[in-house]
């Protein structure tokens, strides 16, 4: 009576370390979690099971799991920021489509929730795991340099994604989105398009993104770049706080400030336009293709695209979330016992209309549109 | 005559509303100031206007119904808070995260869990948004029960909800931003013939608490509670419920301010709704000339609190001052309008008023 209480405690036990393992692969256990399973189905049928067959059956499980992780599964630790974007949720789905066991990866996966100190604590975890590559979206830019160093002794490749480390270079590679990039695209694609469109002056207003965030720098020093070379005049720029609000209340106040003045509206996000689409609907101004006022985004989710085939969103400059099929690269450049480059930028896609996708070149490289259809609209993730 | 008007402006200098109603006026005054100083209109930010929308309506145009329109969450929370203040001495600091648990969890039932955006509602309108109502009523009765029966300091209590209530938030909506692209939802957000409906709802909500306040004696209870709760239950009084009571209304008005705002934008953006207007609120109740150290309240005051500090917002975006610099002169401004009320300032002048008035008799004699 004792021993079949005892394994059922014991087989309560396992199941709920299975489902913290479902939960938080940052358990230091990496081994006994998937070994739990198959013991744990071994003893449904069998609930009067000895306890010893039961240790018996995890440890043998267990020699199994091992060898097959070290033989063809290479284990993967990703700790992300958080979920506090649509962005940010569709970049995790990517890293957890592409790490699959299909494709030949284990993904220990940690929601860090915005929080740094969680964020090292699950990079120690994984080192304690021992996993083959850490891929470490920074929460914050600094304080990185012990825990990386610990990384490096335990000869562990740490790749960087989206955000940056400023203070420690033991890292392999950085992958990410060149927000300058996306600003200048958008200001040399103003160019070809007002050139194709004959507007000969362009009076410019922008909503910025929250002031300081990298993707705000960025898309403002691009933007700006082009508009003092073209000699575009800038009538202002608030921020918006990369929220629809926001967005709507720098438009209703533009829209009194600038009435008639303005033929141009840069939003440094989705969101943001959204705002000022109705701000600019309430005060009477048509935008969009056709229309007088051109309206320029950044992030291109798929709300954003639906903008862009109904007429209202002249162009969309994308940040593209999905890094992961770059580290999966960076991996198979290391396990083939090649050297990365240390930066890789993630190539972004353009979105307009048919009639708006002109050629333009940033620095001296051509782009490419994406011409958006429904197809386009359905198939984007985020 | 002269003892007429010396009368009026003595009675003009004893109205309790005198200053919050002077700061308001100075906020808007800049923008005369500006516009003289660029050569406009001056009094092109107080112009209102008929205006046609794109989609062909006639709505109501001009800086000042934006500030009414922007203005009407604070407002109504103002309202809430100065009860609040008032019965408890302290201040309820989740009302912003209950904003965005109940615009989430209207926004959840109306579009369905999961669904990140949809055109149509999958329940009745009137279901989303007495669900709003009800959340917001349920966290102020969390609160409530905190406060007044098991003691605790009101900022601890109110602590609980404005750290969970967004992340629950979140959670309800599948830690997505939700997108209802309806326009009956919009339509708390939008326009009710020429005017902003979320006016329309401010002045009810405001509407049915002075009615309240004084055709009861809830006001006078209230009141009475704050300044001696002690004394108040040896009176007759039931402190205790008195207090509740004020949470309650406090998170009922969170739960309209969270759907006007989130109605705004369609949509429930948990991160961002309401994100900073518990400090606002709260603001509003100080700048209309409340003692944050409840007692007596003046309803009122605490309006034009509200207005004054979107007053202020939209003076800045109308000088275009850039926004790396506006929370600066934000700051300057809130702590010129709070300096003036200060008690020892007010001495100050007062003692100046009676000297000169001193000094004038005894040249008279």
């Amino acid at each position: 009576m004792k021993k079949k209480v005892l394994s059922a405690i014991l087989s309560a036990v396992m199941v709920a370390s299975l489902v913290a393992g479902c939960g938080e692969a940052a358990a230091p256990a990496p081994a006994a979690e998937p070994a739990a399973e198959p013991a744990a189905e071994a003893e449904a049928p069998e609930p009067a099971a000895d306890v010893e067959e039961a240790a018996e059956e995890v440890a043998e499980s267990e020699v199994a799991e091992e060898a097959a992780a070290s033989g063809e599964l290479i284990t993967v630790g990703f700790a992300q920021v958080g979920h506090e974007s649509d962005w940010r949720t569709a970049s995790t789905k990517s890293a957890q489509d592409v790490f699959s066991e299909a494709n030949g990866y284990e993904l220990s996966f940690v929601d860090c929730d915005n929080d740094s100190a969680a964020q090292l604590e699950a990079v120690r975890a994984f080192i304690e795991q021992g996993v083959d590559y850490i891929i470490i979206d920074p929460i914050v830019s600094t304080g990185w340099d012990t825990v990386l160093t610990e990384c490096d002794d335990a000869g562990i490749p740490v790749i960087v994604i989206d955000r940056t480390i400023d203070d420690s270079d033991k890292y392999v590679a950085w992958v990410g989105s060149d927000f300058e990039k996306e600003g200048k695209a958008a200001g040399e694609w103003l160019k070809a398009y007002a050139e194709k469109k004959g507007i000969k002056e362009i009076n410019a207003l922008i909503i910025q993104g929250t002031t300081g965030a990298s993707a705000q720098i960025g898309r403002t020093n691009g933007f700006k770049a082009i508009a003092d070379r073209e000699g575009w005049n800038i009538l202002d720029m608030q921020t918006g706080d990369f929220t629809e609000e926001g967005g709507q209340q720098v438009m209703e106040s533009y829209c009194k400030s600038y009435e008639g003045k303005f033929n141009v509206v840069v939003c440094e996000n989705d969101n943001e336009a959204f705002g000022a689409m109705t701000a600019m609907d309430n005060a009477g101004v048509k935008y969009g293709p056709g229309n007088d006022v051109v309206l320029i985004s950044y992030d291109a989710c798929k709300a954003a695209l639906q903008n862009v085939l109904d007429g209202k969103i002249s162009a969309d400059f994308q940040c593209n979330p999905m890094g992961a099929p770059d580290v999966d690269n960076v991996i198979k450049t290391l396990a083939s016992g090649g050297k990365p480059e240390a930066s890789i930028i993630i190539p972004d896609n353009w979105y307009a209309l048919e009639d708006a996708a002109v050629d333009f070149s940033v620095d001296g490289e051509p782009q490419t549109f994406t011409v958006v259809t429904a197809d386009v609209v359905s198939s984007q993730l985020y | 005559m002269s003892t007429d008007s010396s009368s009026l402006w003595n009675k003009i200098k004893s109205w309790p509303l005198l200053l919050p109603v002077v700061a308001l006026i100075l906020v808007m005054a800049l923008n005369i100031l500006h516009d003289v100083a660029v050569g406009a209109n001056p009094l092109s930010f107080f112009t209102i206007t008929l205006n046609q929308t794109t989609s062909g309506g006639t709505i109501l145009y001009g800086r000042i119904i934006d500030i009414l329109n922007r203005g009407s969450e604070v407002a109504i929370l103002a309202l809430g808070m100065t009860l609040v203040v008032s019965s408890s001495a302290g201040t309820d600091i989740s009302v912003g995260s209950v904003m965005s648990l109940s615009a989430s969890f209207c926004c959840m039932l109306l579009a369905g869990f999961g669904v990140t955006s949809t055109n149509e509602l999958r329940v009745p309108l009137i279901v989303g948004v007495l669900a709003a109502f009800a959340m917001g009523t349920l966290c102020g009765c969390f609160n409530g029960t905190l406060v007044a029966y098991f003691g605790i300091q009101p900022m601890v209590a109110t602590l609980i909800l404005f750290s969970a209530a967004r992340a629950i938030g979140l959670l309800v909506c599948n830690n997505m931003i939700v997108y209802i692209r309806n326009a009956t939802f919009g339509a708390f957000g939008a326009f009710t013939g020429p005017l902003p409906t979320p006016i329309i709802i401010a002045a009810i909500c405001i509407a049915i608490v002075a009615v309240v306040l004084r055709k009861t004696s809830l006001g006078m209870y209230i009141q009475s509670v704050g300044i001696n709760s002690k004394a108040s239950r040896i009176a007759g009084l039931n402190s205790k419920r008195i207090i509740f009571l004020t949470y309650v209304i406090c998170g009922f008005f969170a739960g309209v301010a969270g759907l006007v705002n989130s109605s705004r934008i369609t949509s429930a953006d948990s991160n961002n709704i309401g994100l900073y207007y518990e400090m606002d609120a709260i603001l509003a109740v100080a700048l209309g000339g409340n003692s944050l150290g409840g007692g007596k309240f003046n309803l009122a005051g605490s309006i034009i609190g509200a207005y004054t500090i979107q007053a202020i917002t939209t003076t800045l975006y109308a000088l275009g001052v850039s926004t790396d610099q506006a929370p600066v002169y934000k700051a300057i401004i809130v702590v010129i309008i709070v300096a003036i009320q200060a008690p020892p300032v007010r001495a100050f002048f007062r003692k100046r008023a009676n000297a000169k008035a001193f000094g004038k008799e005894a040249a008279k004699a």
